[in-house]
């Protein structure tokens, strides 16, 4: 099966300092590849500063990568132009870590997934609201909320909204960076759910990043672990939690917090 | 460092173009000192002329404002065509007028509306500080000529002020101590009215700025280490709260001699304000020039002093300048 | 109620509430009971709106603006925190209950260095002179970083990891050698490696220090081999306490036991369960402003009964340490 995305020897440098050496440059992504198939989750896991952001956004189309290259079904991302960019954009869309900050909390839910509509010029007015509504029942916020400010929005049912606004579109690749991190357990658990009841009705793809293996382990197809800037491990989820080959694997996978051996005191009471 | 000389480059700049500027409008705008001189008949034509010529006032524009400048970069300013003296000590006398009153003033304020504004967010929304705020408000309206006017007035009816000038008749004669008391009798008045006129504002943003940071969740931490109250305050609170006070504070010294024009025309303070007045009206072109890029000087050595003191008092800025 | 040995902190019909400004009033805290033993550790496990943030702010009579004890009585050390005068509550602030506040990021002023920071918790509550002040700043610091303590202490926040700012936050909390420190939250934001760090750390000061601590988290796994005790907070009230491993394993409570099925734990179980449907406890997170008299957690729950709806149940014993606020125990 081809790629939906395949990101090739990716390298991207954010300069320190206007006159700074080659040596000086920080580099965000070192040579990173990565393959994702359509229809399925792969899941990139790494700490903080591993590059796992900046990657997302490059892929995104949100920031230029200094060298490599990121492929969308086939394409060269780096070939397109301005304009066949911006009709590629509805494809890639991305949901954030913190939805208060991603959402503009005065807007009604509504109009914020109403927004997409309005900045790719798509659909007629009646046409957009009527979407629009169907979108907000597909994530499963009601009409009542549907009338809110964003503000007013408990974070899981702004996760949801950003769901929906990112769906808005038909895109064919959901990019969701940390956006569970910051929910309540059981409210975790309803997203994901919604997660992959949506990928199974419409055929999504997903890149989820995170630094949660749980969560990783648990919706991920595919698994790709990250280290300051490379790509240290990748393979199937099965292969990557239960036989994992690299030091950083290990390391991640022992430092998540996990309770669900009992202990011994308690299985023989 | 580099951010700082980069700072100073540019206000150096900033200068030149305003000294530009400033002699383009003055010596574009019709007329001149000597316009007056034509319409008296008892001066003849060619006198006028010949005086036009002595004050190089004939020579084309590019070729004035390169002698200007270069004379002015050593200290020379110009003539004044009324005085019939050199600018440069014309300028400094009435400078340094202004600058007695202006700097007690600015002072005065900031002495004034640090405690006054910490004092008043600290009890946000609660009576002394709507009694504050109701007064900063009415004060704010009041226009400065007015508050002047009324504190001349006052002078007048109770006798206790001089009602104008900087010294009395008689002055040399006064001991030190008793001159001291002078000067700041004829002080007093003028100073009351610009700490008036700017202390209202100064108040407000000082308790707009702390009332802000005392919601800061580092503020919290700190009132629950227990952290003593006015500690609290001053050394975190106000702390936090310094950065836009500190441009304001640029701000102010930036005005120091241009903010106290009206003052000390009312109160016949012989300062920069009433020269540069007169010189106006009279198109004593050098004069004008000379003062304006005096208030200039202040103006953008205050902005740039500003700016070393955010450097120097926030810690992200100098992360955020070295990573340029 | 349950009563242990000699108790450091005891909390009775704590009840907290906030009034918006169109003088709506949402109670926070609904009658909140519970004891902490010295060298204690007890996981508040809640998540959004159940009223931990205010058990943590109210501890210490830190409500934000609107918020007010209604009722009840906090004793800490024999010395009812309620009664006690600014004063009072100044020098217990710090010097004998520590907080670590929530979001490392905020809780450090942004102007001030590290080591400045917590100086001043300690220039606060002891009369050291300049040298012993620095001296002992120096001791924290290095016992709370790993190395590297003296160019964290120039350092500012904005300088320092996620995880740094948190050791910092831990450092003056400890500081004046507290009994008691509370921590809001206390990993929230920070990377998994980090995180087991500073769990690690918190044994490490028990052990060291025997530190009571009241640590507050909506994740349950955190509290696994830390807590002694774990209280389960629901709409601001106690829906379940007692020992960790029971809590843990045998939950009674069914928001208790809903929550912990909600967790994914594919790291132990075999990976068929992958990509299946996770529990989830159905309905919406509690309206606070609610104001109805039945269990506020009726609505979703799988057990409910008539009574459920007209009456608050009862904190029942299950067993001697572990008790339950549910009609399937009582009576």
């Amino acid at each position: 099966m081809q790629p939906l995305l395949k990101v090739e020897n990716l390298v991207k440098h954010y300069g320190a300092g206007r006159s700074a050496r080659s040596k000086d440059k920080l580099a965000a992504l070192d040579g990173v590849s990565l393959s994702v198939l359509p229809k399925t989750t792969t899941a990139l896991v790494g700490e903080s500063g591993s590059g796992k952001s900046t990657l997302a956004l490059c892929i995104a189309c949100l920031e230029h990568p200094t060298s490599g290259s990121i492929s969308f079904e086939g394409i060269d991302l780096a070939s397109l132009d301005e304009n066949q960019l911006r009709l590629l954009r509805p494809q890639i869309q991305l949901v954030f870590q913190d939805p208060a900050s991603s959402l503009n909390p005065r807007w009604t839910a509504l109009e914020i997934v109403s927004e997409p509509f309005f900045v790719q010029r798509r659909y007629s007015k009646p046409d957009r609201a009527v979407r629009a509504l169907r979108l907000l029942d597909r994530v499963a916020i009601s009409r009542k909320m549907a009338a809110r400010s964003a503000c007013e929005l408990s974070g899981g049912q702004k996760q949801r909204l950003a769901i929906a606004r990112a769906l808005a579109l038909e895109p064919k690749l959901i990019i969701l960076d940390e956006a569970l991190s910051a929910l309540d357990c059981s409210v975790q658990a309803q997203i994901s759910n919604l997660l992959l009841e949506l990928q199974a009705s419409l055929g999504l793809t997903y890149l989820f990043i995170t630094h949660d293996f749980g969560m990783a382990a648990h919706l991920a197809d595919q698994i790709a672990v990250m280290d300051r800037g490379r790509v240290v491990e990748s393979g199937s989820a099965e292969n990557v939690l239960y036989s994992p080959n690299h030091e950083a694997t290990r390391a991640l996978l022992a430092a998540t917090p996990r309770f669900s051996e009992p202990p011994a005191e308690l299985v023989h009471a | 460092m580099r951010y700082l000389i980069r700072r100073t480059l540019h206000a150096v700049f900033l200068l030149l173009g305003v000294s530009l500027l400033t002699f383009l409008f003055s010596a574009l705008t019709p007329g001149n000192y000597f316009d007056e001189m034509r319409l008296n008949p008892q001066i003849s034509p060619e006198t006028v002329a010949a005086l036009r010529a002595q004050y190089q006032l004939d020579r084309p524009l590019p070729v004035r404002y390169a002698r200007w400048l270069n004379a002015a970069v050593h200290g020379q300013l110009g003539f004044s065509f009324a005085y019939n003296s050199p600018v440069a000590p014309l300028l400094w006398i009435r400078a340094r007028n202004t600058l007695f009153l202006t700097v007690t003033a600015t002072l005065l304020a900031w002495l004034l509306a640090l405690p006054l504004g910490v004092w008043s967010a600290a009890r946000f929304g609660r009576l002394p500080d709507r009694v504050i705020s109701w007064t900063t408000a009415s004060l704010l309206v009041i226009p400065d000529l007015v508050l002047a006017l009324g504190l001349l007035i006052l002078a007048v009816r109770t006798g206790w002020f001089p009602t104008g000038g900087l010294l009395s008749v008689g002055f040399d004669e006064l001991s030190a101590l008793q001159k001291l008391g002078d000067l700041a009798r004829h002080m007093a008045l003028p100073v009351v009215a610009l700490v008036l006129a700017t202390l209202p504002m100064l108040v407000r943003h000082v308790r707009a700025s702390v009332a802000e940071v005392l919601d800061a969740p580092f503020l919290r931490a700190a009132l629950g280490h227990g952290i003593p109250y006015p500690k609290l305050l001053y050394r975190y609170a106000l702390r936090a709260a310094a950065n836009p006070l500190l441009s304001l504070f640029g701000f102010s010294i930036g005005t120091l001699l241009s903010g106290s024009l009206l003052v000390e025309v009312v109160m016949s303070w012989p300062g920069l304000g009433p020269l540069l007045l007169e010189s106006i009206l009279a198109r004593d072109l050098y004069v004008v020039i000379g003062g304006v890029l005096l208030s200039m000087i202040f103006l953008v050595g205050g902005n740039l002093f500003a700016d070393f003191l955010l450097y120097w008092a926030d810690p992200r800025i100098r992360t955020a300048a070295s990573a340029k | 109620m349950v009563q242990t040995m000699t108790s450091l902190l005891e909390v009775e019909n704590l009840r907290v509430s906030y009034s918006a400004r169109t003088g709506e009033v949402c109670p926070a805290l609904s009658g909140v009971d519970f004891d902490l033993g010295y060298g204690e550790i007890l996981g508040v496990l809640g998540e959004s709106g159940s009223g931990k943030s205010t058990l943590a702010a109210a501890l210490l009579r830190l409500l934000p603006a609107g918020g007010k004890i209604q009722q009840g009585s906090i004793l800490f050390e024999g010395r009812n925190l309620l009664r006690a005068s600014p004063q009072e509550l100044r020098k217990i602030r710090g010097g004998r209950i520590g907080l670590i506040s929530q979001e490392p990021s905020c809780s450090l002023h942004p102007t001030l260095p590290a080591g400045q920071q917590v100086s001043d918790v300690l220039a606060a509550h002891e009369n050291l002179d300049r040298r012993a002040l620095r001296q002992k700043t120096g001791h924290l610091l290095a016992s709370v970083f790993p190395g590297d303590s003296e160019r964290i202490s120039r350092s500012y926040p904005h300088e320092l990891s996620g995880g740094q700012r948190q050791r910092v936050l831990i450092a003056q909390a400890i500081a004046c050698a507290p009994s008691l420190v509370v921590a809001d939250e206390p990993t929230a934001s920070l990377d998994p490696t980090t995180q087991q760090e500073i769990l690690q750390l918190f044994r490490t000061l028990r052990q060291k220090l025997g530190l009571a601590m009241i640590l507050i988290t909506h994740n349950p796994a955190l509290l696994a081999g830390l807590a002694d005790r774990i209280l389960v907070l629901y709409a601001g009230r106690i829906a379940e306490i007692g020992p960790s491993a029971q809590v843990l394993y045998s939950p009674q409570h069914p928001y208790t036991a809903a929550l912990l099925r909600c967790l994914p734990s594919h790291l132990a179980e075999p990976p068929s369960t992958r990509k299946a449907r996770l529990h989830v406890i159905q309905g919406e997170a509690p309206d606070l402003s609610w104001h109805g008299n039945g269990c506020q957690f009726e609505p979703r729950c799988t057990e409910r009964m008539e009574v459920c709806k007209r009456d608050e149940p009862p904190a029942a014993a299950v067993s001697e340490l572990h008790e339950v606020s549910c009609f399937k125990f009582a009576g």
